[in-house]
């Protein structure tokens, strides 16, 4: 009984770890793609993302599969509960990287709003992100609450860069009319970028979940209002 | 308002200490599941609420039990009496070798009840409360042996119930039963224990889950926790808990 659960455990555990590598690929891909005015790299992650998709479904069908045959309790029972999700929270993600990488294929970018991209600090709107992702998913690997914890914080910076990148889009839309269409996709892509945030903060919050049993979900903006 | 409360409990069968300072309290009217790996004091500590442990020779109790306030062991408790309000149900069904109808009226006859009418009346209403009058209605007459193991199972709960006791403790009560008589029997818990305190003791996690209000975990005639049986299946205080719920030892 116990290899058997064990065994199930791991290859969910493999899935989720696989699962979060291909968003993160999916992730960083996008914003290069963006940055360096990428169409082809911008085209890999439009193909990839059916393969997000299909990954999500094969993991929920798993998870549903060791709920049923083995009536997991306790830490397996939450693990099983956050791995779906974490799961759904990954596939999310994995959307708002398709979205990102299909506004460098719909919108033809030129390499002088690269200069627009560094008054938007949006290199440092991506690494946050990345950086973020990374983190959380090493805090599920170590079995890190603080780590985790840590991820709520680094949000805020989310939010805040995506709020000045509002304020610099109007700005530059009112002295450069012709731009407004480029400004109101970019602005689409930093709310991405933000809402991409959240859903790590998703993670953050099962990992916790998981690992402790303590349930942070509206907690945190509780305590914001 | 607490029904059972044991306080400091040591148990000891000759030199074996079986029961380690255990003291937890139940409330009326709900039902306690304990569990734990075979040989761990849980059938020892139910047969306590009973004082079966008293059949045993070389056995000795320390530390007290009480029932609605009045220490079980003390001197001026009639055992017979005890065991009228405090009903047992056992692993296997043990019907005696006697008519379905007689195996329900026993308990009345013993306690020296003689009104047929009353009689007939309480045998059909500890049935009905058994949820086994409609199958059994027909052939009151017949050997209890003729029914099957989950019937059987139920006649044993309705002959225990039919002397109206408010506490019921349940030894592994469905664990020779087939999957729907099992059912029957959980449903069966949850309907009593709108009148009666149950206490069970079961191997089944899944049946521990799905019955009671609260859950022990005894290890090595220790009470490792005792607590809300949501909080026990979910997060657990203790690791030995959940080591042993999770099928990780025990």
């Amino acid at each position: 009984m116990v290899k058997f659960v064990e065994n199930e455990l791991t290859a969910i555990k493999k899935e989720v770890n696989d699962m979060w590598l291909l968003v993160h690929d999916q992730l960083n891909n996008a914003y290069n793609a963006v940055l360096n005015i990428d169409l082809e790299l911008a085209e890999r992650v439009m193909t990839r993302e059916k393969r997000v998709n299909a990954f999500e479904l094969k993991i929920d069908s798993d998870i549903e599969d060791f709920i049923a045959l083995y009536n997991p309790v306790a830490i397996d029972l939450r693990f099983a509960l956050a791995m779906l999700k974490i799961n759904n929270n990954l596939e999310r993600i994995g959307d708002y990287a398709d979205s990102i990488a299909r506004f460098v294929q719909r919108c033809p970018l030129r390499e002088e709003d690269k200069e627009l991209f560094k008054k938007l600090r949006l290199e440092e709107m991506s690494t946050q992100v990345l950086s973020m992702f990374a983190q959380t998913h090493e805090s599920l690997s170590e079995q890190n609450i603080g780590l985790a914890k840590s991820v709520f914080e680094e949000d805020e910076l989310l939010d805040q860069l995506n709020r000045e990148a509002v304020d610099i889009l109007a700005d530059y839309a009112t002295e450069h009319p012709e731009s407004m269409k480029l400004c109101l996709e970019l602005a689409g892509v930093f709310r991405k970028m933000e809402r991409a945030g959240d859903h790590i903060s998703n993670l953050a919050e099962e990992t916790v979940f998981y690992i402790d049993a303590e349930v942070l979900k509206h907690t945190r903006s509780m305590e914001r209002n | 308002m607490n029904k059972i409360e044991a306080k400091n409990v040591d148990f000891y069968y000759g030199d074996f200490h079986a029961l380690k300072n255990i003291s937890l309290t139940i409330p009326e009217r709900e039902v306690v599941a304990f569990i734990g790996p075979s040989g761990c004091g849980k059938s020892t500590f139910l047969r306590l609420f009973n004082r079966m442990n008293d059949l045993i020779p070389g056995t000795r109790l320390e530390g007290s039990i009480e029932i609605d306030g009045q220490n079980i062991y003390d001197k001026s408790v009639d055992v017979d009496v005890l065991r009228k309000n405090v009903g047992m149900v056992f692993q296997r069904p043990n019907p005696f070798p006697k008519s379905i109808f007689e195996n329900v009226a026993y308990g009345l006859r013993v306690n020296g009840i003689k009104d047929k009418d009353f009689i007939t009346e309480r045998v059909e209403t500890a049935l009905k409360g058994a949820a086994l009058w409609n199958e059994v209605k027909d052939k009151l007459k017949e050997s209890a042996y003729a029914l099957s193991g989950g019937q059987q199972q139920r006649l044993c709960i309705a002959r225990a119930m039919a002397v109206s006791p408010s506490v019921l403790l349940m030894d592994e009560p469905a664990s020779a039963l087939d999957p729907i008589s099992t059912a029957k029997i959980e449903e069966l818990i949850c309907e009593l224990s709108e009148q009666t305190t149950i206490v069970i003791v079961t191997h089944s996690m899944q049946q521990a889950a799905r019955v009671s209000h609260k859950t022990a975990f005894f290890y090595l005639g220790e009470m490792v926790e005792y607590d809300e049986t949501k909080k026990i299946f979910t997060h657990p205080e203790k690791e030995a808990t959940q080591n042993y719920i999770t099928g990780r030892f025990g």
